[in-house]
């Protein structure tokens, strides 16, 4: 008797523990997934008030975690963001589902450059939420020349101050590109080759730690002179460390763009478009441009963000800031986004990239 | 009266059972196989290139517990001669660390041992680098080209990873030796002194052999966490000290995706320990009830 008791409350316990969270069936809501300080919190209350939809937003440490997150199953996502090169993983193995734009109006708004790019070439699957570049960012208190090149992460001048990027595509593409190679190459002997640009530098001790999101207090603390990182991070450093600076190499870099998509899985559609609409609007865009740093698709939207600092802040924005955010032209015409690589290549990355830890 | 009561620990077995034995087995069946769930040996004859990883993960750990059993051991054995109010308050002392969140833990010592963090810039301004050069010119082959250091390398060095282990899980090790001190039947150590032992022997022959159990289970405490974490490891070995944690975390969270060879280096780590806990044990003799769990 006490056996079953026991097993009874155990169980309940434990139903208990796993569907508290859900109820209140008619409650309209949807389930965002993006990432950390990557939203002005202020456009969820807004949304929310508007429409009576509720948004459950919660964030991915990075586009690895996320896909993991997405593969074991266990989250119940609508609408996520990835980056390009996940975008394509993403279709590739059909887990997102094609959009209405009839419900998500201001997708006209979106600028044509940031439409039909490699990932999603027929714009069936995407609506662009930000952009931006990769580059080096250098303390110039600490670092006499100006840097131009990527050949400033493998200088044994700086050993011991220089940040390696914590993801092997990242850092590996700063080798490929400093040899002249493609950032999306599938050709083993040249990936080596700029594994070897790596580990020499790294056997030379250039490299002060591999980091990702350390980087901030690393830098902000002028504890290394170089690193490697976003444009719109660089902007957050900039605010808590007037030194740095921030340069696209000569030699081309990394530009991303990441996207809302609603999943396959999803089970609130309607809402999950309400919710990319809302995002894409003009108003919308300026004001996570202004809290995030980093840049919005929408033409409006990057046409008025100078006009729309002056009026906030009282003070008209310093252009060449504002062209790091959104980088010009002739920045982007020599950097390449990331494509999705082949499973072998993926694997040569990753065990590359652990020999490089040994 | 024993199988009635017995009842009670349904909620725990059934705990166990699904927290913790299923897991396992899932563990098992995705080592074993490949992405398409086709049996597979593949994911262990991969182990031999990480085999340096094991090495370093094992190395610091030990070093860790050792220091850690060093540091509380004689710690534990004062604090259980002291007076009810002082163990009250070194108790206080030692669990209030564990209060704070570990990362944030580990974040403060990124700070403090930063090449521009607190120490390095306590030991600028009352001159020890200063007098670290004017000796060390002295001792170089070459004094004319002697470049004079700014800093000391704190962070990214295996040290730093060794001292964040040993101040998160020192708690681990004091904890159970003490309670095994204090409670010591204060009888058995008169008995010693009557017999003729000074106090060196009581401590010997009395004791330690009677701490053992403490001992074995601090070390277990320590040890197991060590060799598995990860965070301490990229925070402050600033991701040069790849340990076998960052290793299992990168196959499910980094670019490739390998849950499969994922789940076979955790099985393989698993393993060693257990061997490791086995072997301990076997040194226990019979006083190891409380190594296991």
């Amino acid at each position: 008797m006490k056996k079953i008791l026991a097993l009874a409350l155990a169980v309940l316990m434990l139903s208990g523990t796993l569907t508290g969270c859900s109820g209140g069936e008619k409650q309209r809501v949807v389930n965002v997934c993006s990432w950390g300080e990557y939203i002005d919190t202020d456009l969820i209350t807004q949304f929310e008030e508007a429409t009576g939809i509720k948004v459950n937003y919660q964030t991915a440490e990075s586009n690895e975690a996320l896909y993991s997150l997405l593969k074991s199953g266990g989250a119940d996502f609508d609408v996520i963001v990835p980056s390009d090169y996940m975008i394509a993983r993403l279709i590739a193995e059909d887990m997102l589902a094609e959009l209405n734009y009839n419900n998500i109006p201001n997708y006209a708004k979106i600028d044509q450059r940031y439409k039909g790019l490699s990932y999603d070439p027929e714009n069936k699957y995407t609506v662009p939420y930000t952009w931006g570049t990769m580059g080096i960012i250098y303390n110039s208190s600490m670092v006499e020349e100006e840097i131009t090149s990527w050949s400033a992460m493998f200088d044994e001048k700086y050993a011991g101050n220089v940040l390696l990027i914590g993801n092997s595509r990242d850092a590996f593409a700063m080798g490929l590109l400093y040899l002249g190679y493609d950032v999306n190459t599938t050709n083993e002997a040249e990936i080596r080759e700029a594994y070897q640009l790596l580990a020499n530098a790294n056997a030379k001790g250039v490299y002060q730690g591999k980091v990702m999101d350390e980087i901030f207090q690393k830098m902000e603390g002028g504890n290394a002179a170089i690193g490697t990182y976003y444009a719109g991070d660089y902007l957050t450093m900039l605010e808590n460390n007037e030194d740095l600076r921030y340069v696209v190499p000569e030699e081309g870099s990394n530009w991303f763009v990441d996207a809302m998509c609603v999943l396959k899985s999803a089970q609130h559609k309607e809402e999950a478009e309400a919710w990319i609409n809302f995002i894409a609007s003009t108003e919308a865009s300026l004001k996570n441009m202004d809290y995030i740093w980093y840049a919005s698709p929408n033409t409006e939207a990057l046409e008025q963000y100078p006009a729309y600092y002056e009026e906030t802040y009282g003070e008209p924005l310093d252009m060449e800031l504002y062209e790091i955010m959104a980088a010009p032209l002739e920045v982007l015409e020599r950097c390449e986004l990331y494509t999705n690589l082949p499973s072998d290549i993926l694997n040569l990355y990753n065990d590359l990239w652990i020999q490089l830890g040994i | 009266m024993k199988n009635r009561r017995s009842g009670f620990a349904v909620p725990y077995v059934v705990w166990m059972a699904l927290f913790v034995v299923i897991p396992i087995i899932i563990m098992a069946v995705y080592a074993f196989t490949t992405a398409a769930f086709d049996g597979t040996l593949e994911n262990f004859a991969r182990m031999g290139t990480y085999l340096s990883v094991f090495l370093r993960s094992f190395r610091l750990a030990i070093i860790a517990t050792l220091v850690c059993l060093l540091i509380g051991y004689p710690l534990s054995y004062m604090m259980a001669k002291e007076g009810p109010r002082f163990q009250k308050i070194a108790m206080v002392l030692i669990m209030l660390p564990m209060w704070i969140n570990f990362l944030l833990r580990t974040y403060a010592w990124m700070s403090i041992l930063e090449t521009n963090g607190l120490i390095n810039q306590l030991f600028q301004r009352i001159g020890i680098i200063d007098l670290y050069n004017s000796i060390a010119i002295h001792f170089v082959s070459d004094p004319a080209n002697y470049v004079p250091i700014t800093h000391f390398k704190m962070i990214g060095t295996s040290g730093a990873v060794v001292l964040g282990m040993v101040y998160n899980y020192l708690p681990f090790m004091i904890l159970p030796i003490y309670s095994v001190i204090v409670k010591l039947d204060h009888s058995l150590l008169e008995a010693a002194r009557d017999l003729g032992a000074n106090s060196f022997g009581v401590f010997r022959k009395v004791i330690f052999p009677l701490s053992l159990p403490g001992v074995l289970s601090g070390v277990t405490m320590v040890f197991v966490p060590s060799v598995s974490t990860f965070a301490i490891s990229r925070l402050l070995g600033g991701g040069t000290q790849m340990l076998l944690g960052d290793l299992i975390e990168q196959q499910f969270l980094g670019g490739a995706y390998n849950p499969h060879l994922g789940a076979a280096i955790s099985l393989v780590m698993m393993l060693v320990v257990v061997v490791c806990m086995v072997v301990m044990n076997h040194f226990g003799e019979g006083e190891e009830q409380a190594v296991m769990l």
